[in-house]
C-alpha cells in the first residue's frame, strides 16, 4: 500500500486502477497506472456493527452479498444491480464507483441514504457525505467503504431511458427510527441530500400523504437540476417530485 | 510485460502492452470467436468467462487476468452445441455475431442462478445485445437450455 501510494504521488500523471473499466473510456494518458488488486481489498465483511466493503470488491459482489439484499429493503443490492450488465459489474469496483464521485452514479445515492463512511490510505476516515462535498480530494487510495448495520426501511429507484444508459434521475430514501434521508442524484449533478425536505419530514407531526407530497415538492425546489440529452431540467424537477413522493410513501406509510 | 493465464484450460504466456485490454490480446492471438463490437462496455459481444464469471473483455486490462482461468466459446463446446440446437429450433439467430458471447453468458448463468424466473434471466442478460433477432426467440431457446439438467 505504501509503495502504491508513493507511486501515485511521485509527481507524474498517475492514477489508481480499480476495475479499469471506466478509466479506459477517458481521453487520458497515464504515466503510471497503479493496480491495487494484490492488496487484499476484495472482500466484504462485518466488523463492529458495520459492513466493510473493500474498495476492490466488484459491483457484482456488492449486488450479490446476501445481507445487502435485506438491509434497508435491499437498496444497496438494487442500486449496484442497476449498473450496466453482469459482465461489466464483474469488472467495475465499488471503490472506483465511489472515489470518482460521478454525477451519474447509481450506487452513491443508496450509500448516502445510509450511514456510510470511507477510509483512505492517507487521509483516514471521512463520512461519504463530507467526501462528496470536499473541494480538493487529492491523490489518495480508497481502501474501504463501511456501512452501519441498523434497522430501517429504504427505497431506491433509478429512472433510465434504457437499462444501459445513465440515469435521467435517481433517488434513494430511508427511514431509520423516524429519521428520514432523501438523496437525489443524476440531476445530472452529483447526488446530494435534500436537507430542507429531510428537516421538514423529521419535524412534521404526522407522516401523512399530504406531508409527503409537501416534502417532495420542497426537495424539488431546493436542489439544483440541469438539462442534457437525457432529459430537460423541467422534466427532472417533475421526476424528482414523483420519485421522492413514491420513496417517502414506501418508507413511511 | 508478460502475463500468464489459462485459456480454455491451457497455460499461456502473452507479451502485452501495459494498457492492453483482454479483447485485443485474445484476438491478436487468434482467439477470433471473441468478437469486437462497441468497445465501450455496452454490447456484450466481447464476453468471455474469467474464473467462470462473464466479463466484457474489451473492458478488462489483460494484466488483471494474470493467474486466472479465461474461457472462450471453444471451452464450452458441449453446452454451446446444446444451446445452438435450441436457438435453431426457435429460429433465434440470424447473422450469428452475438452467439459466442450469449452462449458464454448463458453457460455462466446456468451455474450461477438456480431455477431463474423470466425476469431474472432478462436481468442477467442485460448488456448482451443482438442486433438481428429480437429477443423473444432467444429467450425461449435460453429457457429450454436452462431447463436441461
Ligand atoms: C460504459 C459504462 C457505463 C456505466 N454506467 C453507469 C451508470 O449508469 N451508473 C453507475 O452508477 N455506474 C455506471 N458505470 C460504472 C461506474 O462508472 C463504475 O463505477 C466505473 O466503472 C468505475 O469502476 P472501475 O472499478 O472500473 O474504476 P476505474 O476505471 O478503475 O477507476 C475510475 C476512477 O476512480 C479512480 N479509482 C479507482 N479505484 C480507486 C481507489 N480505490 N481509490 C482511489 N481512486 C480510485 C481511478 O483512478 C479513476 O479515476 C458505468 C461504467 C461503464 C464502463
Ligand atoms: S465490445 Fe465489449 S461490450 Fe461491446
Ligand atoms: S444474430 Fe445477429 S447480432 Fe445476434
Amino acid at each position: 500500500m505504501e509503495e502504491a501510494y508513493g507511486i501515485l504521488n511521485d509527481g507524474g500523471e498517475n492514477a489508481v486502477i480499480g476495475g479499469g473499466a471506466w478509466i479506459r473510456m477517458l481521453p487520458r494518458e497515464l504515466d503510471a497506472a497503479v493496480d491495487i488488486s494484490g492488496l487484499g481489498l476484495g472482500t466484504i465483511k462485518k466488523e463492529d456493527g458495520r459492513y466493510e466493503i473493500g474498495s476492490m470488491v466488484t459491483l457484482r459482489q456488492v449486488e450479490m452479498f446476501k445481507p445487502f439484499s435485506e438491509l434497508f429493503n435491499g437498496i444497496i443490492s438494487k442500486s449496484a444491480g442497476a449498473i450496466m450488465g453482469v459482465s461489466i459489474r464483474n469488472i467495475a469496483t465499488a471503490g472506483g464507483s465511489v472515489a470518482g464521485r460521478f454525477g451519474f452514479s447509481d450506487l452513491i445515492p443508496a450509500l448516502l441514504a445510509l450511514d456510510t463512511s470511507l477510509f483512505f490510505h492517507a487521509r483516514g476516515g471521512i463520512s461519504l457525505e463530507d467526501y462528496m462535498e470536499s473541494k480538493d480530494v487529492g491523490k489518495d487510495i480508497l481502501t474501504k467503504i463501511t456501512i452501519k448495520d441498523h434497522e430501517g426501511r429504504g427505497w431506491f429507484h433509478t429512472m433510465k431511458n434504457t437499462s444501459l444508459d445513465f440515469a435521467v434521475l435517481n433517488a434513494a430514501v430511508s427511514n431509520s427510527d423516524g429519521r428520514c434521508r432523501i438523496i437525489v442524484g443524476a440531476r445530472p449533478y452529483k447526488a446530494v441530500p435534500a436537507y430542507d425536505a429531510m428537516k421538514f419530514m423529521d419535524e412534521c407531526g404526522g407522516k401523512t400523504p399530504a406531508a409527503i407530497r409537501e416534502a417532495a415538492s420542497i426537495a424539488a425546489g431546493e436542489l439544483k437540476f440541469g438539462g442534457n440529452q437525457r432529459g430537460s431540467r423541467e422534466y427532472r424537477i417533475e421526476l424528482c417530485k414523483t420519485l421522492v413522493e413514491r420513496g417517502l410513501s414506501e418508507v413511511f406509510l | 510485460m508478460k502475463v500468464r493465464f489459462l485459456v480454455n484450460g491451457e497455460k499461456k504466456t502473452f507479451e502485452v502492452k501495459p494498457d492492453e485490454y483482454l479483447l485485443d490480446t485474445l484476438r491478436n492471438n487468434n482467439y477470433k470467436s471473441v468478437r469486437r463490437g462497441c468497445e465501450t462496455s455496452s454490447c456484450g459481444i466481447c464476453t468471455v468467462l474469467m474464473d467462470g464469471m462473464p466479463v466484457a473483455s474489451c473492458s478488462l486490462l489483460t494484466a488483471k487476468a494474470e493467474g486466472r482461468h479465461i474461457t472462450t466459446v471453444e471451452g464450452i463446446q458441449e453446452d454451446a452445441e446444446l444451446l445452438a440446437g435450441f436457438f435453431g429450433r426457435e429460429g433465434a439467430d440470424q447473422c450469428g455475431y452475438c452467439n459466442p458471447s450469449i452462449a458464454l453468458a448463458c453457460y455462466a448463468m446456468k451455474r450461477e442462478l438456480k431455477d431463474p424466473t423470466d425476469e431474472e434471466i432478462k436481468a442477467y442478460l442485460v448488456g448482451n445485445l443482438c442486433r438481428c433477432s429480437g429477443y423473444s426467440g432467444q429467450h425461449r431457446a435460453i429457457r429450454a437450455y436452462l431447463e436441461v439438467k
